[in-house]
């Protein structure tokens, strides 16, 4: 087991946890959740050491973990800056204006495509749908998706963010989730169902 | 068995074949990349595409779909031609055209099907994709821009080699072959994936750009750098062998090769004796071939038998050390042994020298003992055949004797000799294990014998095997894996102590005390050369290592690529060497050589050609008649009980890579050896 | 139009309390042990009856994807699983993202009715792991569930034992196709695997396994509860029940709704989404069903039905019914440019044509955009999308070549236009990234 990276207390029981959800020898199926909490635990990225720590984890060979880590678009193989924006750039996001959200990102953060800021406040990557269609243009960052945005709301998040602030996620032209804007048509009692 | 058409012929099948193997049956060739027969089918490279009917209509890679009985296959159809043509096309858009630089030209895979399913010109009209080169080790050469993405690489090294280091990054247009980190591929059987590649992604590092396929004379021969006796061809240019590629042979080798049998090759032109020579005033001086003979006239010259010793090396074939046998008789010597490690083997019951369940007996195996071996590095290829016994067949595998790495889990069950006795007698719980398998194996490594109490503990595994019912009708499980090429064949030919003569111990001892006063070394470099006093020792052999430079007289003999020879392996296995070039210099093949010396010594041997050598030696004992076959060895009695030392089994390979005169002197191996042995295998790319 | 009281997600725009409370004032976990009592093979006749097909986009009918499972009498000791597809990423598509959030109680009681059904004591569901928030209430709703006795040993007491795990992905749009998702449920990468055997024969860990996608899998005991003939009175033969569309792209009012099946697409983008930006009139193309499915030009949709044989008939289909609506503003040729490279992006790199076509495919289709191209390598196009499809271990790069193959077909004098005018020292349009 390598030295350089073991789970901390919290992320090892929750492993644990995970662990036990598969059956009696199938503990590599809890590879992606487990890199998903060594790359919490190392700050947005997975550095080798804790690729091996996975790997001896679960009794896997290390090119096998590798392999995981490098084909699922969520591990970083690399390390990425705090607020890690992740601009969905798929057809019907690029259909409502997500172009004009890759020049705010630039203008607030100062990173193009693939940059981190210097003072590695910001990561900003294009990435494919993220499966929020209906709420179009929007962005991840971290694990928190911003919706609905305009140029203008979309800097008003980053520039939260910079702040050090916590800019409240989801559909920022104020929708509670994927109702149309405005009198609907449908679901319009007070949700008591039949 | 199923019913099918292929392209209009009806066939019977077995159950569960393929589509493309009842193809194979009915004569119809299907193109592949990925597929391989040894390994697990992957169907990416959709080069095999068929027409199926009843069947959804698109074509079906028919290398991943069972027969159906009645299955109507085409392969000669529109579709299946559009198929094929428009894979093909994705396969070269983004290949590099560097087919005239590229080493695996004139026997590529994808260069012999364009011609049969490539267009004439390109209709890609964009850039090609770079790959960035990986690092696999000191025998594997990568080219990644040529990497098709058939994985059959990265199946081999998983599924066969059991060493699961390679693998496929990233995905899509951007997945890329590597080792993890770039590290070196750490099998002994690594070079395998070259001859896999269908593609010049991976070639032989030592071979590049060394010749093309059709410069090269292609020799069958049998492999002796272990005692597999494995199935190769040996590829040569005018007098130089330029590499050593494996054959085909399903009972032994499969189509594997280990990497030393592959690349110790370059030796066979570095430190050659190629002249006599005879030490004059101390230092070893050139001599002619009569100067040479005449000083040994001169030594033997009214010598005692008793007084003449003969050992014979791991490399030698069975004509030389019968032609030696018989001049050793003429002589008058009984101190022959061809057990140069001290192996207390038996000399007469054929059963107790032999791996009886055969190597590829072995894969059927339910339950595996080694005592004092370690497979992995004493014969990879044995190795494969016991990684196989657990992985199809889920074997229980145990080992009495060094802990390795041996890519299966074996349960090391303890480290010498107590241990062994525990099981034979019944204490041990896996003697139940064995007596509860159907097919149970133990085998024995020259760890385990070639020991002061050798005799002792071959007697304890033959009562261990007794015991636990190892050997039962139809069924021998007991095995002796053997480390040299020639051992087997010198115990079936007798070149062991005759009435009151020496073993190896008392040859050295004797020639240290002075009562021995001339030592023939057949190649024999592993003894102790130090150790043989003022004896007067005639080296004969290949190479300038131990036993040439402790040497009165050389007389420089041939390697196994330059002599027609024939080896019998551990299995008992009598198989023919072939000459692939002529030996060097003023070098002869040994049974000639031998057979001159007999006749200056006024003992001549009465042999003139090589087919005289063998009909005596298959007169002196009838296995050598049966070429390529293996004989059932009856269970007669063999070993001698006795006090067993509690010291640890070692096994005797120290160093995979180096373990001969061959190996030894190659400096490939060296490379290995620096690579894998010695410490440095976390070497990266960076440094590469 | 489908009223209220038959719509199956009652809480789809998170207007009620979506925890367990509010789910069983919606009237889920009603009885549930009532509906495992029917039994095993009354549970399957009954979904075949309501004519379900499965949500995920294939269409396949749920009632005989089910009864693939070995029934009692031919189990072999293998456990059975259910496994649940939430790994959604077709582009277009965001309808199951709203049952995890805002309805995952439907989802959770799916599970245990559905696993009953095909004889899996246990189910594992997939989400897609940039669903983060998702995933919580997911799993809020899965510990709630347990607490209450609903799942777990004895569920519902029942008498049938049950454990419902989420799984999260990492991102990986093939982990959408079922194989590939299993594969990935085991801890490889998403690489599909080659059929047969099928699922049903040897899937999870080689047992049995059923994937399912959300939807169907959370509109189940809905249709059982309130009978097989109910969700069968919607829609068309062939194309019954309700259904959740996602309207997005270019209408005034995005949004996802549940419909009745076969409702026309100009109704629906009328009545529920606000109507096209600009008008009907500035409609220049809709993708009907998430970006797999080709294109239709407007004089298609003024007429078509949003169902599996009507948007058959015209070369397209209902996929996930994810609606992508493209007014005259849009630049056609880079929005399916667009998803060439999403195709691309995504493709797991193991078939041949789809590793090299993807590629080759979005190369040729940026230059499409800027009309940087021949005349001739139209048609080049269109043979290489043939030659990549069908000849693959997945559906993935039918998938990708269709949206290109209905931009050839619906708009090839647009495409002809900018190659002419490039030639003709026209200024190149905007290339794609």
């Amino acid at each position: 087991m390598s030295d350089a990276f073991a789970f901390n207390e919290t992320y090892r029981a929750r492993a644990e946890t995970i662990v036990a959800r598969y059956p009696e020898g199938r503990q590599q199926s809890a590879v992606i959740p487990l890199l998903d909490l060594a790359q919490r635990q190392a700050g947005g990225w997975l550095p080798t050491e804790a690729l091996e720590h996975v790997a001896s984890y679960l009794d896997m060979p290390k090119i096998r973990v590798l392999e995981v880590a490098s084909f699922y678009s969520m591990f970083n193989l690399e390390p990425v800056g705090k607020n890690f924006v992740q601009l969905c750039r798929t057809t019907p996001c690029w259909l409502r204006g997500s172009d004009d959200l890759r020049a705010v990102a630039k203008d607030v953060t100062g990173c193009g495509l693939g940059e981190t800021s210097d003072d590695g406040t910001f990561t900003v990557v294009e990435v494919e749908c993220l499966g929020a269609c209906c709420n179009a243009p929007m962005v991840q960052i971290n694990d928190e998706y911003y919706e609905d945005l305009t140029a203008d709301s979309f800097k008003a998040v980053l520039e939260a963010l910079k702040r050090g602030e916590t800019p409240k996620p989801g559909s920022q032209a104020g929708r509670a989730g994927s109702e149309p804007t405005g009198d609907r048509a449908t679901l319009t009692g007070a949700g008591e169902g039949e | 068995m199923p019913t099918v058409t292929v392209d209009g012929v009806e066939i019977e099948v077995p159950a569960g074949v393929t589509a493309l193997q009842a193809c194979e049956m009915a004569g119809v060739e299907i193109p592949r990349f990925c597929y391989h027969e040894r390994l697990s089918v992957a169907g990416n490279c959709r080069m095999c595409l068929v027409e199926v009917s009843p069947g959804p209509p698109k074509p079906a890679a028919s290398c991943a779909l069972p027969v159906a009985d009645g299955m109507e296959i085409k392969t000669d159809t529109e579709m299946v031609k559009k198929a094929r043509n428009g894979v093909m096309e994705f396969l070269l858009i983004n290949h590099p055209l560097d087919c005239p630089i590229c080493d695996q030209g004139g026997e590529c895979d994808l260069q012999d099907q364009a011609m049969a399913y490539g267009r004439d010109g390109s209709r890609f009209e964009e850039h090609k994709r770079a790959v960035k080169d990986k690092h696999m080790g000191p025998l594997v050469k990568t080219i990644m821009t040529r990497c098709i993405h058939c994985t059959r690489c990265v199946r081999f090294a998983t599924e066969i080699a059991g060493v699961p280091e390679l693998g496929l990054l990233g995905r899509g247009e951007h997945a890329e072959i590597t080792t993890y980190l770039e590290k070196s591929l750490d099998s002994e059987l690594s070079a395998n994936v070259i001859d896999l590649c269908p593609v010049g992604a991976l070639t032989s590092k030592p071979y590049a750009f060394v010749s093309r396929p059709w410069e090269l004379s292609k020799t069958e021969s049998i492999d002796v750098l272990d005692a597999v006796g494995a199935a190769i061809r040996v590829d040569a240019r005018q007098t130089e062998v330029l590499r050593v590629l494996p054959r085909l042979n399903e009972d032994v080798n499969e189509e594997w090769l280990g990497d030393k049998s592959r690349y110790a090759c370059d030796a066979l032109s570095r430190q050659r004796l190629d002249r006599p020579y005879v030490r004059r005033d101390g230092k070893l001086a050139e001599a002619s071939w009569d100067e040479a003979f005449a000083a040994i006239a001169e030594k033997m010259k009214g010598l005692d038998g008793s007084r003449i010793a003969a050992i014979a090396g791991d490399l030698c074939d069975a004509e030389s050390m019968f032609s030696l046998k018989g001049l050793m008789d003429s002589v008058g010597s009984p101190n022959l042994d061809c057990r140069q490690d001290g192996a207390k083997l038996p000399t007469g019951t054929r059963a107790g020298y032999l791996m009886n369940t055969t190597i590829a007996g072995l894969e059927t195996a339910d339950a595996v003992l080694l005592v004092g071996t370690n497979p992995r590095w004493e014969a990879p290829l044995v190795n494969t055949r016991l990684r196989k016994a657990w992985l199809q067949g889920g074997a229980a595998i145990a080992a009495v004797g060094p802990q390795i790495d041996l890519t299966y889990p074996c349960d090391n069950l303890g480290a010498g000799p107590d241990t062994l006795k525990a099981i034979a007698d019944g204490s041990h719980p896996f003697a139940e294990t064995l007596k509860g398998a159907e097919r149970p194996v133990v085998i024995v490594g020259m760890g385990a014998l070639a020991r002061e109490d050798g005799d002792a503990v071959l007697a304890s595994a033959r009562a261990l095997a007794d015991n636990c019912n190892v050997v039962r009708d139809g069924w021998n499980g007991f095995n002796v894996l053997h480390t040299a090429a020639a051992r087997v064949g010198g115990l079936d030919l007798g070149f062991v102590p005759g009435e009151g003569g020496c073993d190896v111990a008392g040859i050295v001892s004797g020639a240290a005390a002075g009562d021995i006063e001339l030592v023939y070394l057949l190649g024999a470099d592993e003894i102790d050369t130090s150790g043989l006093g003022d004896a007067f020792v005639v080296y004969q052999g290949h190479h300038g290592d131990a036993g040439a430079h402790r040497a009165d007289v050389i007389l420089p003999g041939a390697a196994y690529t330059e002599k027609n020879g024939t080896y019998v392996n551990t299995e008992g296995r009598v198989q023919l060497g072939r000459q692939a070039v002529q030996p060097p210099g003023d070098a002869r093949e040994d049974w000639s050589i031998i057979r001159a010396l007999s006749g200056v010594l006024g003992a001549k041997l009465d042999y003139v050609t090589l087919g005289d050598v063998r009909a005596a030696l298959s007169a002196a004992n009838p296995v050598f008649d049966q070429v390529d076959q293996v004989q059932p060895a009856s269970w007669d009695a063999f070993g001698a009980a006795g006090e067993m030392d509690a010291a640890p089994f070692e096994s005797p390979v120290a160093n995979y890579y180096m373990t001969d005169p061959i190996s030894r002197a190659s400096e490939t191996m060296a490379e290995c050896t620096r690579e894998f042995v010695s410490g440095n295998g976390e070497r990266t790319g960076t440094d590469g | 139009m489908l009223q209220d009281k038959d719509r199956i997600f009652q809480n789809l725009y998170g207007q009620d309390d979506w925890g367990l409370e509010g789910a069983k004032r919606r009237g889920i976990w009603d009885n549930t042990k009532a509906l495992i009592e029917r039994g095993r093979e009354t549970l399957v006749n009954e979904m075949k009856e309501s004519g379900l097909r499965g949500r995920g986009g294939a269409g396949f009918p749920t009632g005989v994807k089910w009864s693939f499972m070995p029934p009692e009498d031919r189990r072999d000791g293998r456990p059975h699983y259910l496994v649940v597809n939430a790994d959604e990423s077709e582009p277009g598509t965001c309808k199951d993202r709203e049952i995890l959030r805002y309805d995952p109680h439907t989802l959770v009681e799916g599970c245990l009715v559905a696993g009953f059904a095909m004889g899996a004591n246990a189910a594992y569901i997939y989400v897609r792991g940039e669903f983060y928030s998702e995933a919580s209430h997911l799993q809020q709703a899965i510990d709630e569930a347990y607490e209450a006795g609903l799942i777990g040993p004895n569920a519902c007491n029942s008498g049938w034992d049950f454990d419902v795990y989420l799984h999260r992905g990492a991102g990986a749009y093939i982990c959408g196709e079922e194989t590939a998702l299993l594969e990935s449920l085991e801890g490889k990468k998403g690489q599909p695997r080659l059929k047969p055997p099928f699922p049903a024969a040897c899937g999870l860990y080689g047992c049995p396994t059923t994937v399912n996608n959300v939807e169907t899998i959370a509109v189940a005991p809905t249709i059982l509860r309130r009978g097989p003939s109910w969700f069968a009175g919607f829609g068309r033969e062939n194309n019954t029940g309700t259904k959740i569309f996602s309207i997005s792209g270019h209408v005034n009012n995005p949004c996802n709704v549940e419909e009745e099946m076969s409702i026309p697409l100009k109704e629906l983008i009328e009545k529920h989404a606000g109507g096209v930006r600009g008008g009907w009139d500035n409609l220049q193309a809709v993708i009907p069903g998430g970006s797999s499915t080709p294109c239709l030009s407007k004089n298609i949709c003024d007429n078509v039905l949003m169902d599996f044989d009507s948007l058959r008939e015209h070369s397209t289909g209902l996929g996930t019914a994810a609606v992508i609506v493209i007014d005259k503003s849009a630049d056609m040729v880079e929005a399916i440019a667009r998803l060439s490279h999403f195709y691309r992006h995504e493709s797991c790199g193991q078939c041949t044509p789809c590793r090299e076509g993807m590629g080759w495919v979005y190369r040729v289709m940026q230059r499409m955009v800027t009309g940087d191209a021949e005349i001739e390598e139209i048609d080049m196009l269109w043979e290489v999308t043939k030659q990549i499809e069908g000849h693959t271990i997945c559906a993935l790069a039918d998938g990708g070549v269709w949206p290109v193959q209905g931009l050839i077909r619906h708009f090839r004098p647009e495409l002809e236009r900018r190659i002419l005018e490039r030639k003709t020292g026209g200024a190149p349009a905007q290339a794609a990234e």
